[in-house]
């Protein structure tokens, strides 16, 4: 882990890092995100997003843990930022002007949470599809509740003659 | 939903029921065995690799396995010239127009293989994207289970289909015409 | 006559480029999903001017089929099989990776013989997936006989980890704590033969390949990646080495018996599709050097290690005495008890930086498995790769990142 990067966090950002199997761990509250990136991006070399997702804790509030990983290509240096948002307003800043990762994964995120993401105009489906109703990762979507495009036809067994329908 | 798996033909041989006569049912029979040899040796496959089973596929093509040897090897990758559609891997719900459209391009006679369990059953991907089976959107002759197969069971597999299809009642003009 | 029957399918997706009019000069192309180029799962829908590729919308997740929610209702080990099924061409790294986050979480360290086994067989796959990559890239070039003799050695690699694994493709081979298996008798002495074939496979494959003007003229400057755009779209493997970042996970942090072994991470210069075909090229002589030396460098042991949290007790054991009985009931029912917490932990797979984020409430089953694939991070580079260039260029472009569908749509 690089040098006195936990006391540089306090120092610049207020804030205590923790481990986490030897990564250092940031959480922050949502409105601060922008500073947060800005000084990890610019002043501490985290020029590289690794990942964005979300967990979905039900019951607990505010509902949804958001999980940045952040990579520094100079040394090789990984760090996680969390932060959590409620259900009702499930909102967070989006860092597509920092990263151009940033795009495909917040449209993941929106698709399989329903985080919206401010400033990405692009939130189209990515992993699922035009028309599709809910967000699959939240623990209260059945893990079997289909939404067919195509609607079934009649799959018993016929005898098909040579070819023909 | 009433497509093409509901459509009715009319064979020629019994349109009008003319009285049944042994030399023409000898010539049928003939006509059948040589265009039913003709296809079954030529069949153009439309590979539709979705997942892991390509990787099979691909090895089943090759030179170890070689389809080439049951004239199945030349793969033709637009439907309207191909007239086996092997859906190789996952659909999902997602794919599943793409797939239909697909098939509903190939030209009469066509076939379609469900190479592997995803295509078959939908695999052990049981859940909300996944499409349990192709047979749920389009007729499928034969299914070839394996996670993924191994490339033996899909030339047993195009063999037993070419049997089908060399025993097959082919009709070259239909009563619709 | 009747009419042919239309069936009334709903679009799966919106597209961000408007469909062309007979007025604009333009012309919007939809290539895929369904399409060998794109490997069936990904729709690249084009504005052309002529036959220049003016923009490009880049739909992928035409084969997510729930990975991420799948494993939500599995144990820790039966969502192994999962676990491969994400980069089907390189399967073994996969396991290794998501075992080795598991692992972390329980504090457990490998047996010596594991380590170096499991570095062993993520070499040997990485070999896998390169020559599926570089032989599906040719094949669309139009070189068939390359893409023969690369699937006939990958054929050998097949039938060689079948020996060891059971299965040829998706081997299910991990297990948290070591692996399925030992090696079988004679297994390394057809290690030995399958790397002289490769050799002579290989030497074919740069005899007909590395100075063919044709190749040349299809694959130097064209799919251009700068290093800036590289590091801000988060790619990692060979697309960052090929711009010339030589940045790669064995080597900066090394996991595993990485840090045991002498090998070099071979970089591009101009980003384009040559240099990503060299790279690849490069990193297969290189893991084939790990391999022989990961062949002298292994131990004798166990490759299980001694913790009754994960690993199933021996069967003769559990048929006779209660407490083995117990546990293993335990393990297969409620699956091993992760302790609470969570984990990012990445490994070098063959296309970059394979991530898995686990998070544990301290059940047999995770409450969240995240996987952090690098074929989706590229797909959010690759209209940055095809503008510009010619509608040609989309096929060995696309061909040389590696999009692998399992991996990208999870």
């Amino acid at each position: 882990m690089r040098d006195g990067l936990v006391e540089v966090l306090d120092s610049r950002l207020a804030l205590q890092a923790r481990l986490s199997h030897g990564m250092p761990v940031l959480e922050i509250e949502a409105p601060r995100l922008g500073e947060v990136v800005r000084v990890l991006r610019d002043e501490l070399g985290f020029d590289m997003l690794l990942d964005v997702t979300a967990v979905d804790w039900p019951g607990q509030a505010p509902r949804f843990e958001l999980v940045w990983h952040f990579f520094a290509t100079r040394d090789c240096q990984r760090l996680r930022l969390k932060t959590r948002v409620p259900e009702e307003a499930p909102e967070v800043d989006s860092l597509v002007a920092w990263y151009g990762a940033a795009a495909f994964m917040e449209r993941e995120c929106h698709d399989m949470f329903g985080i919206r993401f401010r400033g990405n105009a692009d939130l189209r489906p990515i992993l699922l599809y035009e028309g599709f109703v809910g967000h699959p990762l939240r623990k209260d979507y059945d893990k079997h509740h289909e939404q067919p495009l195509v609607p079934y036809r009649d799959s018993a067994p016929q005898g098909r003659q040579g070819g023909q329908p | 939903m009433n497509g093409p798996a509901s459509r009715a033909t009319i064979p020629i041989a019994t349109a009008g029921a003319p009285p049944k006569n042994p030399v023409f049912d000898v010539f049928t029979t003939k006509k059948d065995e040589i265009v039913g040899w003709a296809r079954k040796f030529s069949l153009f496959p439309y590979p539709f690799v979705t997942a892991c089973c390509g990787m099979e596929f691909m090895s089943v093509s090759s030179t170890i396995y070689d389809t080439d040897r049951f004239g199945a090897a030349l793969p033709r990758f637009t439907p309207r010239q191909s007239d086996l559609m092997m859906v190789v891997g996952t659909i999902t719900h997602k794919q599943a127009p793409v797939l239909l459209r697909i098939y509903e391009q190939m030209c009469e006679p066509k076939w379609v293989m469900a190479f592997g369990v995803c295509a078959t059953s939908g695999g052990f991907y049981d859940n909300y994207a996944v499409l349990q089976g192709i047979d749920k959107v389009i007729p499928v002759d034969i299914y070839v289970p394996g996670c993924p197969p191994r490339p033996e069971m899909v030339i047993d597999a195009i063999m037993q289909l070419q049997e089908r299809i060399a025993n097959d009642h082919h009709v070259i003009v239909k009563g619709e015409f | 006559m009747n009419g042919p029957v239309v069936s009334p399918i709903a679009n799966p997706v919106r597209s961000a480029i408007a469909p062309s009019r007979d007025d604009d000069g333009r012309l919007v192309v939809n290539i895929g999903p369904s399409h060998p180029a794109t490997h069936g799962t990904v729709q690249i829908i084009t504005e052309l001017d002529g036959e220049k590729v003016l923009r490009a919308d880049v739909h992928c997740g035409y084969l997510h089929r729930g990975f991420e929610k799948e494993c939500e209702a599995h144990t820790w080990h039966n969502l192994i099989p999962y676990v491969d099924r994400l980069n089907y061409c390189s399967a073994l790294i996969n396991d290794f990776a998501y075992c080795g986050a598991v692992e972390t979480m329980m504090g457990i360290e490998l047996t010596p013989r594991t380590r170096m086994l499991r570095t062993l067989l993520s070499e040997y796959s990485r070999i896998a997936d390169h020559v599926t990559c570089i032989a599906a890239g040719l094949m669309e070039l139009g070189a068939m006989t390359a893409f023969l003799y690369l699937m006939t050695l990958r054929d050998y690699i097949y039938e060689h980890l079948a020996d060891l694994t059971g299965a040829r493709v998706t081997y299910s081979y991990g297990r948290i704590g070591g692996l399925a298996r030992d090696l079988p008798a004679g297994w390394l002495k057809r290690l030995d033969e399958v790397l002289d074939e490769y050799e002579t496979y290989i030497g074919r494959i740069h005899g007909l390949v590395d100075r063919n003007r044709i190749f040349i003229d299809r694959m130097r400057r064209v799919g251009v990646l700068t290093r800036e755009q590289a590091i801000s779209y988060g790619c990692t493997g060979p697309m960052l080495r090929s711009t010339g970042v030589a940045r790669d996970i064995r080597k900066d942090t090394p996991y595993l018996a990485y840090a045991d072994l002498d090998f070099e991470v071979p970089t591009g210069i101009l980003g384009d599709n040559y240099d990503r075909y060299v790279v690849r090229m490069r990193e297969m002589d290189e893991s084939v050097h790990m391999i022989r030396q990961c062949v002298d460098l292994l131990p004798e042991g166990p490759i299980n290690v001694d913790d009754p949290r994960c690993v199933l007790p021996e069967k003769t054991l559990v048929y006779r005495e209660i407490e083995s009985l117990i546990n293993h009931f335990k393990l297969i029912i409620d699956g091993p008890r992760v302790p609470a917490g969570e984990v990012y932990y990445s490994q070098e797979g063959a296309n970059g930086e394979l991530g898995f984020y686990l998070v544990s409430t301290g059940e047999g089953q995770p409450w969240r498995v995240h996987c952090r694939a690098p074929s989706f991070v590229h797909m959010g580079v690759t209209h940055l790769m095809l503008q510009g260039g010619q509608l040609a260029d989309v096929v060995p472009t696309f061909g040389s990142i590696n999009m692998i569908g399992g991996e990208c749509d999870r």
